[in-house]
């Protein structure tokens, strides 16, 4: 394999704060398209100009050498910066348990709990992700909690987009809370009709939890976990009920139902390598439910249901092109879609828009490539994270005086 | 039994013979039918064995491999034809780690037959007696070229039982899919899973230390059966009617087996320093450990893993859910790969990942390149062929695309190192066993028949 050369220049004046990125296939996801030998000019945050008559004159300059940039990926709904080992319990903060209230957590906000310097923010970060959804994971409840969009660039609070409410209305977590999913379906009704009961007459919110539910309802989104086709038939006319701007995940059946999916305006974040009947709500399981779903005019995400591997949604998108979904809608649904689902920012490459992208070693949806440069608000990221650090350690094959002294 | 030297007996009967009869319970009902000469023409060759070939033919006969040549063959009249230009071939693709059957889809308790978590040390469970030969994650399987899997119990205890080796064959017994000669391998854990399971039970091995402390006491035992059922071998009649024949016990039989070189050790094991504790353990009781399994942080010990002849069976990128988990990096297969004499294998613990163990050592190649070592394509498909027939010992029938061997051939759409690249035809033992654009060449699970008829799907 040949490795693709990528040189970063630093000139020695020129503004303060850019950087110019020359000769990039540039996969804009915006009204440009794709353009072959273009450049990118970037100025503090923002891109500031693409095209090809563009004089070098930014502080940083990167010659991509021909190759692909997109805007930066999203990591799918995790828990990045909520666990650092899912196996140790107090490193774990996505989900909740054994509060008084245990069926409807509206109140419980992941975000409280976000940590950006968590090692596994860089090690998703270094494989091209700038985002991702902040999940409020928890199978035994109805309501799992609240979370939104958050961005990798380190800051504590680079949180976006609208809030977001977690519900997961599976076959499994309908045997937590009432026995059955009819029974979920009613303590769901009851939830809403909560919102129109005056606080001293609240049957199943506390009034704060009343509040949060109140504006998520008008201005945020619903994720409903939802994999059999009956299931995901319930969640469209719930939202069509309650006026609820939602999304379906996991959606293992939604091809059965795409036309009504497309026709009410709800994504569907799916996992590209689910193919199992792997429990009764998923016997539908196929691989081309990506290219099905977006065929009839859903927009379908991608989610890898891991976050510690978040990398590997690029796997799940790749595998859904291999399987008939065209590869630049595969992109979209990794880069710009996600966000303007969840009411982030325009994340296109486009002038004015934020300056999120990454530069490819090659297609960025193949198993062999890599990211070679993530910048992310303007800035060149690091590329270090603990992963290349042990790397670089046990690389060497002589160790001297032991691997512990290799710590630079 | 006094008036024998035991040392002496160990010496002259090195060789453990089992204390019934010779014919091994369970066998195997597994037999080729009988398939046309079959000739794939003008492919791209990855033999298995590190070579790469262009515009090269694969030709097999009667199950097995006649010869695979950058020349034109001879063949009979009846020879079926396959113009694989543009598209490449390798031997099948072998999984030695997979709970395929004894953790199927649908994954619901009924079906949770993996882990006999009663006792740390369950040698004498077979996962075989375990298996649900509906499991769709066969077919799956095979749509993803793998032609050979191993199937082991869980890692809930310190001796979880022995695996077995399947042909990925439809059947409706385990029987009709056992790899006809391979021989059984034993399930150990280290770490955290079994002092875990067993530490919440308050019965213990509730600690590393406890683990080992458990694995030597268990061989000590089974040193002794081995010792009292080889004397007992070795009386002459005459002598045996006076003697009182040894009871048979199935669980030191297993770890009897691990010491006579009959049974392979898989070992799953997380962390460096274990994996060297293991390897004293092995010296003390004088046994061989075959395989690392998961083996997340093999890339600090891979010079000792090639020097002892161990081969680590490991993950491309999992990491990070369990604390010996945590120095996971991407670049393990491919540093493990190394040293001379390594032996890096890619397997996948996975009903998911089985299905694309091409693409699994596609991204350890990739980061390996990355990192600055030299591993062509030709030498990355070790990791899923030869390797793996090595780690299961059953690397002279299968494994490689060498004159003789066993006929498991898969025909990629491409280069199999890739996410867009498919299996579009797969033979076992010569059989045409999977066609990517036949749906008559496509196994159905019993489970998924009938399925969503209402659907109208």
């Amino acid at each position: 394999m040949k490795r693709l050369l990528i040189g970063i220049l630093i000139a020695p004046s020129a503004f303060a704060d850019s950087l110019l990125i020359t000769n990039a296939k540039v996969m804009s996801m915006g009204p440009m398209g794709t353009q072959h030998g273009v450049s990118v000019l970037i100025e503090d945050d923002v891109i500031a100009d693409i095209g090809t008559n563009i004089t070098p004159v930014a502080e940083t300059v990167i010659d991509a050498n021909g190759a692909i940039v997109t805007p930066a990926l999203f990591a799918g709904a995790t828990a990045t910066g909520l666990v650092e080992v899912n196996a140790v319990r107090e490193s774990a903060d996505g989900s909740m348990k054994d509060t008084k209230d245990n069926t409807v957590q509206v109140g419980f906000d992941v975000r409280d709990a976000y940590s950006p310097l968590s090692s596994v923010l860089g090690v998703t970060r270094v494989e091209g992700f700038g985002y991702s959804l902040l999940m409020a994971s928890g199978g035994q409840y109805s309501v799992a909690g609240r979370g939104s969009l958050v961005d990798f660039d380190g800051g504590f609070e680079s949180f976006n987009g609208n809030d977001v409410l977690f519900v997961d209305v599976g076959g499994y977590a309908a045997d937590k809370v009432g026995g059955s999913r009819a029974a979920h379906w009613m303590l769901l009704e009851g939830i809403m009709a909560d919102l129109k009961r005056r606080s001293s007459e609240l049957e199943y919110l506390s009034s704060s939890g009343k509040e949060h539910l109140k504006h998520i309802t008008k201005n945020g989104v619903f994720v409903f976990s939802a994999n059999r086709a009956a299931d995901i038939r319930k969640v469209i006319s719930f939202s069509e009920q309650y006026r609820l701007n939602s999304v379906i995940a996991g959606g293992r059946e939604a091809w059965l139902l795409a036309d009504e999916l497309a026709a009410v305006d709800i994504p569907v974040m799916v996992n590209g390598l689910d193919n199992l009947p792997s429990n009764f709500d998923a016997l539908g399981s196929r691989l081309d439910n990506a290219a099905l779903l977006h065929d009839a005019g859903v927009q379908v995400l991608f989610t890898s249901g891991e976050t510690h591997n978040a990398r590997k949604v690029r796997q799940g998108a790749g595998t859904a092109v291999a399987h008939g979904m065209p590869h630049e809608a595969a992109i979209e649904a990794m880069t710009t879609a996600p966000s303007r689902v969840f009411g982030g920012r325009a994340r296109a490459l486009e002038v004015g828009n934020g300056a999120d992208m990454v530069i490819w070693s090659g297609d960025p949806l193949e198993v062999t490539s890599y990211a070679t440069s993530v910048i992310l608000k303007g800035e060149v990221t690091s590329m270090e994270t603990r992963q290349s650090k042990l790397l670089e350690r046990y690389l060497p094959e002589d160790a001297g005086l032991g691997r512990a002294y290799i710590n630079r | 039994m006094n008036f024998f030297n035991k040392r002496l007996l160990l010496v002259t009967f090195a060789c453990f013979i089992p204390p019934t009869n010779a014919e091994p319970p369970f066998p195997s009902s597994y037999t080729a039918p009988e398939h046309n000469p079959t000739l794939i023409t003008n492919a791209t060759v990855l033999t298995g064995d590190g070579q790469r070939l262009e515009g090269a033919s694969v030709y097999f006969v009667n199950g097995k491999i006649v010869e695979v040549t950058d020349t034109a063959p001879e063949v009979t009249a009846n020879t079926q034809v396959i113009d694989a230009r543009g598209r490449w071939v390798t031997p099948g693709v072998i999984d030695v780690h997979s709970h395929l059957g004894v953790y199927p889809s649908p994954d619901v308790d009924a079906h949770s037959d993996g882990n006999e978590a009663t006792a740390p040390v369950t040698a004498e469970v077979w996962a075989e007696h375990s298996i649900w030969p509906q499991d769709p994650g066969f077919g799956r399987a095979l749509a993803g070229g793998v032609t050979t899997l191993q199937i082991l119990p869980g890692s809930a205890n310190l001796f979880g039982g022995r695996a077995v080796t399947l042909k990925n064959v439809a059947s409706v017994s385990y029987q009709g899919m056992k790899f006809p000669g391979a021989p059984h391998g034993l399930k150990m854990a280290c770490g955290e899973n079994p002092k875990r399971v067993y530490g919440r039970k308050g019965s213990g091995p509730s600690t590393r230390m406890g683990n080992i402390a458990g694995y030597r006491a268990a061989w000590i035992k089974a040193q002794d059966y081995r010792d009292e059922h080889a004397q007992y071998a070795a009386l002459t009649r005459e002598e045996q009617k006076e003697t009182k024949r040894p009871k048979r016990d199935l669980e030191l039989e297993t770890l009897a087996g691990v010491l006579d070189g009959e049974i392979i050790i898989h070992m799953h094991c997380y962390r460096a320093d274990e994996m060297l504790t293991i390897l004293d353990l092995a010296k003390e009781f004088d046994y061989k450990v075959g395989t690392f399994h998961h083996g997340v942080e093999a890339y600090k010990i891979a010079d000792e893993l090639a020097e002892n002849d161990v081969c680590g069976a490991l993950w491309a990128d999992w990491w990070g859910f369990k604390m010996e988990a945590y120095d996971g990096i991407q670049e393990n297969i491919a540093l493990v790969d190394r040293p001379d004499g390594s032996c890096a294998v890619v397997h996948s613990d996975s009903d998911e990942g089985i299905q694309r163990l091409n693409q699994e050592a596609a991204k350890a190649m990739s980061r390996g390149v990355k990192a600055g070592l030299d591993i062509p394509p030709e030498r990355a498909i070790t990791w899923i062929t030869s390797n793996a027939a090595k780690s299961l010992g059953i690397e002279d029938q299968t494994g490689t695309l060498a004159p003789g061997k066993m006929a498991d051939v898969v025909l990629w759409s491409g280069n199999p190192f890739s996410v867009y690249t498919k299996a579009d035809h797969v033979f076992i033992d010569g059989v045409h066993r999977y066609d990517r654009l036949n749906p008559e060449l496509q196994p159905v699970s019993d489970f998924e028949l009938g399925q969503l008829l209402e659907a109208g799907e």
